[in-house]
Formats: structure tokens, C-alpha cells, sequence
């Protein structure tokens, strides 16, 4: 089976560090449409190496779309055009031969660029430590079968819990807010029984961490659902926003 | 050097009961006095981490990701094995340890084996509280699922991404203990050297993959959870960044590597597509509950079917060999990996492949839609439904069990896996062999502990399903948290120890140079370029099948390729910055290394177990043929330099609960 080849012409973002300032870069490849969208992206940087040139920088890891490792916006839209897609499991043949492809890494104050598509995104470990765990030690565990959880209410948990912590929804936000991907730990946690006894504490904490890592408040434009690889309900952003406010309504909790 | 495993005496299923009774304590107060260091943040390093944080000991834990989160054990996908007998099906923790045996061809320590078995239980309710969201039942309860090799349902799962649900539950319980201040975590750092003093190990030399920076990291003891080396053969269901080198290194510095030769193949995985192919993609073991796998009886079917002419749908029934049902009627579709690997290359290599290369079988789901679709359609009160309706109600049960995998295919495929089926070849999928240890999971150097993938116990020459999520959080939550109190408990009494002596300079030099001369080289090629052509000599003359004058063949182009990297290499940037192909580059380097010692090993080895088939020693029915008068040990290489011959060490496994026999899933 003969595959045709497609010419691409590439505007990738070139920066060398957080404080260097950036330029796109122009580049010819040819690719095929079985090949993934990071593929295509090794073909490239194969062709800066042989010129002895520096590679383009890219995060990935698994490249079966779970990690949550690509972080790169690619014409406009971060993992691009495929709805439900990381950038790893975007193939081309969702692209033209004689397209011309901008590429730039997700960009949000509290995602400071490190080189070129590689951002640091630690902001969003602070956020878990800050909460987003249930306070159990090893060994302190009963017996999983003494607490049935109802399968619809176990499913709905799993929906939030999916959440691959890419964030793709931070960089799709015109304010930049990490509320889709906090609201989701949020949920998957305060929606369960065992996580029930801290889910007012939990949701503060985490909300206040959210707040300090610098993210912007959320203004319902719901374009993190549009572009969440893993299709997170904005329902978990109306679901922390009522936890919230109840649990700020007590005076004993504290942020 | 001789092997040591500590097995403790008495009865195998009081062994693990005995042992943490009478093994020594470390008190409270001292905990906090001792430094033990984590490498790699997978199911079995998280765990190990959290939960030695929480009993008190000081933990440094380092990963190469941007955050713990990102480990491989993320992409697991069908499930996690526990002997809960929540099925009622006859399930118990011997059957799990002898399944677990049998399944290894024989090759695993009884002992080990047992322990796991009892652990698996625990893990399950651990996970559960953890607020890991399991399938469950209407009732309200714990669902399972059957997996190759056992027939018993024992699999928990959380529908295809039970991995990534069991590590953001052992990621939670880590960045507790991160917030606690019990675990400091150290994000961006590779480590690239093992320090060790008086024979003991003390530290790690680790790169700050940001900056560039080599930094001394010092404590009591180390414990490496850093993975498989499936990557040795480039393409494999491995994540791009999945390596060896942090095992490699204590290889260097005098631990022995067990095994390398026994590697999975697991039978389904997406068929290569191209060259240019980075990656390969594992549709998980679960979809053989329900596919069946077949492919045309007719040569020039199978022709057709390469050639575009026809497709799997204008095969009619009588035309398809269900060859593992044929093959294996016992067991039909869900015989272990080894075997379901060998038999699809079997049909292959008889011309009956099903993809352009030939190197494809199907897996098809029609039946199961049917039987699925039936089965809706009499309980909705419909037992005449025509069957377009029973077609669509059996799709949406096939689509609540596999749904992300189904779509994931489409997306990599381009084609809708619930009417054409599925197009799958074996891939390298997971490493048997690593680190030699002993019962407490510690290497032959003293203080120096391995776990999960990384070690070589459990799962003799092949692994079944379900049971390297099992054996991660085994080792992590509820084995190590045991075992390296025998060590510290004798270590109470030394001071923590000095990053700047001497030990700490010369290691952090010898990387330094280490790093320099890959620069240095200014060759024309890729590092990739190299990686791929160690991955195509593996594939070839180390893969599925083996034989003696192969394995010489490919141990002598691999030291070929070696000197050639060395020569021809080209890495762009310098040390001293964030440089991807600088870390690519000394990953291969020790790939090289390692692949070389794993034609060794599989050279020596003259028998055939598990996921390693010798042509040479197999039965008349093909099947692999095991020689246990001569090769019932644990092949520990010890190869500190490359320049001499590996010397072996072997561990003689001993089977007192378990008749060795031959596997038979027929």
C-alpha cells in the first residue's frame, strides 16, 4: 500500500529559555497520514539534526494518550484540530497535503515556557498537594467490598478522575483558568463516600492553591470542555463552584 | 560471589507472616534519622515513596517527568489481579501463586511468588480507600473480569485505564506525604550514577534535567523503581522516555542483572504501519474476554486481504481458523501472552497474515456483539429483535467495556474497529528479567533495593495479566515498607552521610565525563538513528524466536553498532542546558550495552520458558520445551565492564509446594 506524501510547511515556536524572547521558525517536512502528529515532528527534528542544528523541544512521553505529556498548541487549538484528541494520537491524515501548520507551545502566566513547547506545569502537583488525596496511611484500609458505591455514582467519579492533567484546558481559556482541571480532582474525590469526610476542607485548599499559582478566574466560556483530550464535563466547574461555596459559608473551615 | 535469596524457613504460606513477625524494628525516633532514596515514580516507586513517608523516614524520590504523575504504569490498561474470591468462583491465594508459577513457565521464586499472592488482597482495599473509582456492579460491589492464563474471574479493572487510576491513587498518597514535608521530590532529575561506600550503596548522582546541573544526593540506602528495558528494542508499548539506565548504572557498579533474556511479547497490539513508526500501541489483554482471533484458512485469501482485494468482512465463517481456539481448547482465546504471541507469528509465517507487511492477525468482536446483542434484546422483552437492533444494542455493551480502546484504534488506525475487526500483531510489551534480588527486594550490593519492573522476581520467563499493576504495588505499599527495616534497623547508629566526600566527587566526575564524551564525539548520526537500528538487530536476531547461531550473529552486530556510536554520533547543545538528545543519547548508550548482554544470556540459556523460545528446544507440536534438569536457575549476569566476558551467577530455584510440569492450556 502506496502512501502518498504530504508536504507541510511548519511555523513552529522557537525560545530558548523562560527569559529568551520567542520567534516562529519556518520548516518544510513531508510527512504521510498514518503518521502520528509527534512523528511528523520527528521528522523534522531528524532533519534539523543531519543539518547539526538544535532540535525542535517537545514533551511526550507514552504517546497512547494518557501521560498527558504533549503540551503544544497547533493551529490555535491546543492538541489541535480532532475533538477528544491528545497531540500524541492526532494523526495526519486529520491534515492536507500544502497545509501550513502553526505550532506554539500552551501559554498561561502560571505555565512559564521552558524551551521552545515545553512548559512547566508543576503549578498543578501544588494543587493536588494541596488536597487533592484522601488522608489514608497503607495498611489502614478495610475491606473494599464493605463499602458498595453505587455504579453510576462510581462512573460519574471515573468521568472527573480521567482527567490526564495535560492542561489543555488552562492553555484553552482566554483568562487562563485551571478550573476545569481542578474541578475534576475536586469531583472525583468529594463525589465518593471515602472522600466525603474531607471534601469541604479539600475544596478550599485546592481553590486557594489554584488562586496562588496565578491561574485566572473563570468566566463560563466552557472552551476547556471544547478542547479537553479526555472530554471533562464543565458540570465538575458548577459542582465545585456550589462545594465551594458551602464549604466558605462555615466559618470553621479555613482556606 | 555467591547469591544469597534469605528465603526464610518454614511453611511457603507462613513464610511472609513469620518474617514480619520476627524482623527487626527501626523505633519512631530513629526513622526520622534515616535517609533512603526513591528512583522513579511508577506504581511501584510512588507507593514505595508514600508510604515510607509515612512511616517516618526522611524520602528523597526523583523522577525524570515534569511530575511523578507521568510514569508508564500510567498506561496500563486492563487491570489489576487480587485473590479476593469475590466471585465465588474457586479463587484463592494459592491459586494465584500457583497460576502466577505456572504461568512463569516455572522460572519465578516460590517464595516471592507467595508473598505477592498474599499482598495482592491487601491492595485491592488499599486502592478502594484510596478513592481509586473501580468497576463495580448494580449492587453496588466490586466487578471483575478474567484475564489469560487462569480461569478464575480475579481481575478489578476501571474500565481500560485501571493503570492511570492506580497511580494518581499511589501520586495522591506521595504528594500527601509531599505536603507533609516526610517526601521531598525532585521532578526533572535523571539519575545517572549510583554512589557507594564501603560497599554499600549511599547515594546517586542525579542530573537536573532543567539546567544541566549534576547534583550529590546522599542517604542510607537506595531503592530503584525505574521500569523495564523493553525499549532496548526501540519499538515496544514503552513510553519514548521509558529506560534502562538507572539499573544499567548499578550494573556498572557491581549489581547483577537476572535474566535480561525473558521479555513479553504481548499478543495484541496495533501492527506496524511505516518506518518512520516511533511507537508501538497495546490494545489490551481484557478484549480477548471477547474477541476471537483468527485468520483466513486460504493462502489466497489472506493475499487478497494484503493486496486491499477483500477485506475480513468477505471471509465467510467456514473460511476462518480460530487457531488458538483450535490450538488450545481449554483456554481458547485467553492462553497466556507467550503462547498467544508464538501462535500469531506461527500463522503469520505460514503466509496467512493479514496486513500489507503479513505481520498481522484479526481480532474480531462480531461474535461477542451478537451474543452481547441477543442477550439485551431477550431482558428487554424484544426475543424476536431483527438484526440491525440486535447489532446496535450488542455494539453498546462491546462500547461500555472497551470503549476507549476501541476509539483510541480508530484513532490510530483510521478504521471502526466494531465492523471491520481489528488488526493486531504481538509487540514488546514488559521485561521479566532485572535486577537480581533477594527476598527483601535488595540487590547483591547492600542498601541498594529494586522494585517492580525493575526487578527480576516474580514472573519467571513470562508474565501473566493483570499482575504487573499487582506486583508494582505490592513491592511498593506493602513489601519494602517491611524489608528495609532489616537493613536500617542496622544502620540506627550512622550519621547521615556527606554529599561532598570523596565517593560523591569521583562519581559526579565520572558522569561528567561520561556526558562529555557523547558531546564530544561530533559525529554525523542521530542518537534515534542508532536506537532504531539496536531495536531492528533485537527484533531480528533476539525477538520472538531465537536460535545459537542468531544470537551470535546479533551479539557481534551489536558491538558493531557500539563502536560505530561511539565513533559517528552527533549530539547538538552542551551539559550545561535542558538538552533532550544529550539525555536520549546516554540512555541508548546503556541501551547498547544491555542488549548486548541480553543475546548472552539468551545464549547460555538452552532451553525454551516462557516469552524465551530457542528453535532449537521445542516439542514436536511446537510448543516451548523446557529443560529443568539443567536450567532451573536464575541467570545473574555481573558485568561491570564491557570489555571482558559477563560472568554468570546462578540462583537454583527450588519447587517444593509446586510439581514442575509442563504447561499445557489445551
Amino acid at each position: 500500500m502506496a502512501l502518498a506524501n504530504m508536504n507541510l510547511t511548519l511555523k513552529v515556536w522557537r525560545q530558548s529559555n523562560n527569559k529568551a524572547k520567542g520567534n516562529f521558525e519556518t520548516h518544510k517536512v513531508v510527512a504521510n497520514e498514518h503518521m502520528s502528529f509527534l512523528e511528523m515532528l520527528d521528522v523534522l527534528n531528524e532533519q534539523l539534526i543531519q543539518e547539526q542544528k538544535t532540535p525542535v523541544a517537545f514533551e511526550h512521553d507514552c504517546r497512547e494518550g494518557i501521560c498527558g505529556a504533549c503540551s503544544m498548541v497547533i493551529n490555535g487549538q491546543p492538541h489541535g484540530p480532532q475533538r477528544g484528541t491528545t497531540t500524541c494520537q492526532l494523526h495526519m491524515r486529520q491534515f492536507k497535503d500544502g497545509d501550513t501548520i502553526v505550532v506554539e507551545p500552551f501559554r498561561a502566566k502560571a505555565f512559564p515556557v521552558i524551551k521552545d513547547l515545553v512548559v512547566d506545569r508543576s503549578a498543578f502537583d501544588r494543587i493536588i498537594q494541596s488536597g487533592g488525596y484522601i488522608s489514608v496511611n497503607t495498611g489502614q484500609a478495610v475491606d473494599g467490598n464493605t463499602l458498595p458505591i453505587e455504579k453510576d455514582l462510581s462512573s460519574q467519579a471515573f468521568d472527573a478522575a480521567t482527567c490526564i492533567g495535560c492542561g489543555a484546558c488552562v492553555a484553552a481559556c482566554p483568562n487562563a483558568s485551571a478550573m476545569l482541571f481542578t474541578s475534576a480532582k475536586v469531583s472525583h474525590l468529594n463525589l465518593l463516600p471515602q472522600g466525603a469526610i474531607e471534601a469541604e476542607q479539600r475544596v478550599l485548599s485546592m481553590v486557594n492553591q489554584m488562586d496562588e499559582e496565578g491561574f485566572g478566574m473563570c468566566s463560563n466560556v466552557t472552551a476547556c470542555e471544547a478542547e479537553c483530550p479526555k472530554e471533562i464535563s464543565v458540570d465538575n466547574i458548577a459542582r465545585l463552584n456550589r462545594q465551594y461555596i458551602g464549604a466558605s459559608l462555615k466559618s470553621d473551615k479555613m482556606a | 560471589m555467591k547469591l544469597d535469596a534469605k528465603v526464610p524457613q518454614g511453611d511457603l504460606a507462613t513464610k511472609w507472616t513469620t518474617y514480619r513477625g520476627s524482623m527487626p524494628l527501626v523505633a519512631p525516633n530513629n526513622k526520622r534519622r534515616l535517609d533512603v532514596i526513591v528512583v522513579g515514580t511508577g506504581l511501584a516507586g510512588a507507593s514505595a515513596a508514600a508510604t515510607m513517608g509515612e512511616l517516618g523516614y526522611n524520602v528523597k524520590c526523583f523522577t525524570f517527568h515534569d511530575s511523578p504523575r507521568r510514569a508508564h504504569s500510567i498506561a496500563a490498561q486492563g487491570g489489576i489481579n487480587a485473590a479476593k474470591n469475590y466471585q465465588n468462583d474457586g479463587d484463592s491465594v494459592y491459586r494465584l501463586f500457583y497460576d502466577t508459577v505456572k504461568g512463569g513457565d516455572y522460572r519465578s521464586r516460590e517464595a516471592n511468588v507467595h508473598r505477592l499472592a498474599e499482598a495482592s488482597v491487601e491492595i485491592i482495599d488499599q486502592a478502594v480507600a484510596q478513592g481509586v473509582p473501580f468497576a463495580r456492579e448494580y449492587g453496588g460491589l466490586l466487578a471483575n473480569r478474567s484475564f489469560g492464563g487462569v480461569q478464575v474471574s480475579r481481575t478489578f479493572y476501571a474500565r481500560g485505564q485501571t493503570g492511570q487510576q492506580l497511580l494518581l491513587g499511589a501520586y495522591q498518597a506521595l504528594s500527601r506525604q509531599i505536603s507533609n514535608g516526610n517526601v521531598k521530590m525532585y521532578n526533572r532529575h535523571e539519575m545517572l550514577d549510583l554512589v557507594k561506600i564501603d560497599g554499600k550503596a549511599r547515594g546517586i548522582i542525579a542530573r537536573n534535567l532543567l539546567t544541566g546541573e549534576l547534583e550529590r544526593h546522599a542517604a542510607h540506602c537506595v531503592v530503584l523503581a525505574t521500569g523495564g528495558y523493553g525499549n532496548v528494542f526501540y519499538l515496544s508499548t514503552n513510553a519514548m522516555g521509558s529506560n534502562a539506565s538507572a539499573a544499567w548504572r548499578v550494573v556498572k557498579r557491581g549489581a547483577c542483572f537476572a535474566n535480561p533474556c525473558y521479555t513479553q511479547i504481548h499478543p495484541t497490539c496495533i501492527p506496524q504501519s511505516g518506518e518512520y513508526q516511533s511507537k508501538l500501541t497495546l490494545m489490551s489483554e481484557s478484549l480477548r474476554n471477547d474477541g476471537r482471533v483468527w485468520v483466513p484458512k486460504k493462502k489466497e485469501d489472506a493475499v487478497a486481504i494484503r493486496e486491499g482485494k477483500k477485506t475480513g468482512l468477505d471471509i465467510p465463517e467456514e473460511d476462518r481458523d480460530y487457531y488458538l481456539e483450535r490450538r488450545y481448547p481449554a483456554f481458547g482465546n485467553l492462553v497466556p501472552r507467550d503462547v498467544a504471541s508464538r501462535a500469531a507469528k506461527v500463522a503469520c509465517d505460514e503466509g496467512n497474515g493479514i496486513v500489507p507487511t503479513g505481520k498481522g492477525v484479526y481480532l474480531d468482536f462480531s461474535s461477542a456483539i451478537q451474543r452481547y446483542g441477543k442477550s439485551q434484546a431477550f431482558s428487554k422483552g424484544m426475543p424476536n429483535a431483527d438484526q440491525k437492533t440486535i447489532t446496535e444494542l450488542g455494539t453498546k455493551v462491546i462500547e461500555e467495556k472497551y470503549g476507549n480502546l476501541f476509539e483510541m484504534y480508530e484513532k490510530i488506525t483510521g478504521e471502526n474497529p466494531y465492523v471491520m475487526p481489528m488488526k493486531i500483531y504481538p509487540a514488546v510489551h514488559y521485561t521479566m528479567g532485572g535486577l537480581w534480588v533477594d527476598y527483601h527486594l535488595e540487590t547483591n550490593v547492600p542498601g541498594l533495593f529494586s522494585l517492580g519492573e525493575a526487578n527480576f522476581s516474580d514472573h519467571g520467563a513470562n508474565r501473566l495479566g493483570a499482575s504487573a499493576l499487582m506486583q508494582g504495588l505490592a513491592d511498593g505499599y506493602f513489601v519494602i515498607p517491611y524489608t528495609i527495616g532489616t537493613f536500617l534497623s542496622k544502620e540506627i547508629r550512622t550519621p547521615s552521610f556527606d554529599p561532598d566526600g570523596p565517593e560523591f566527587k569521583q562519581a559526579e566526575a565520572d558522569v561528567r565525563n561520561r556526558l562529555q564524551n557523547l558531546l564530544d564525539i561530533k559525529g554525523t548520526q542521530s542518537v534515534e538513528s542508532f536506537h532504531r537500528r539496536l531495536g531492528k538487530i533485537m527484533w531480528e536476531y533476539c525477538g520472538m524466536a531465537r536460535n545459537a547461531e542468531g544470537l551470535k550473529k546479533g551479539r557481534q552486530l551489536i558491538k558493531e553498532l557500539r563502536e560505530e556510536f561511539y565513533k559517528d554520533l552527533f549530539v547538538p547543545g552542551t551539559q550545561d542546558e535542558f538538552n533532550p538528545e544529550l539525555e536520549k543519547a546516554a540512555r541508548v548508550a546503556d541501551f547498547i550495552e544491555l542488549g548486548e548482554l541480553f543475546a548472552v544470556d539468551a545464549l547460555e540459556r538452552n532451553e525454551s520458558c516462557g516469552g524465551h523460545f530457542r528453535e532449537e528446544y521445542k516439542t514436536e507440536e511446537g510448543e516451548a520445551l523446557r529443560r529443568d534438569e539443567e536450567y532451573a536457575y536464575v541467570a545473574a549476569w555481573e558485568w561491570p565492564d564491557v570489555n571482558s566476558e559477563p560472568i554468570l551467577h546462578k540462583e537454583e530455584l527450588e519447587f517444593k509446594d509446586i510439581e514442575l510440569k509442563t504447561r499445557s492450556y489445551k
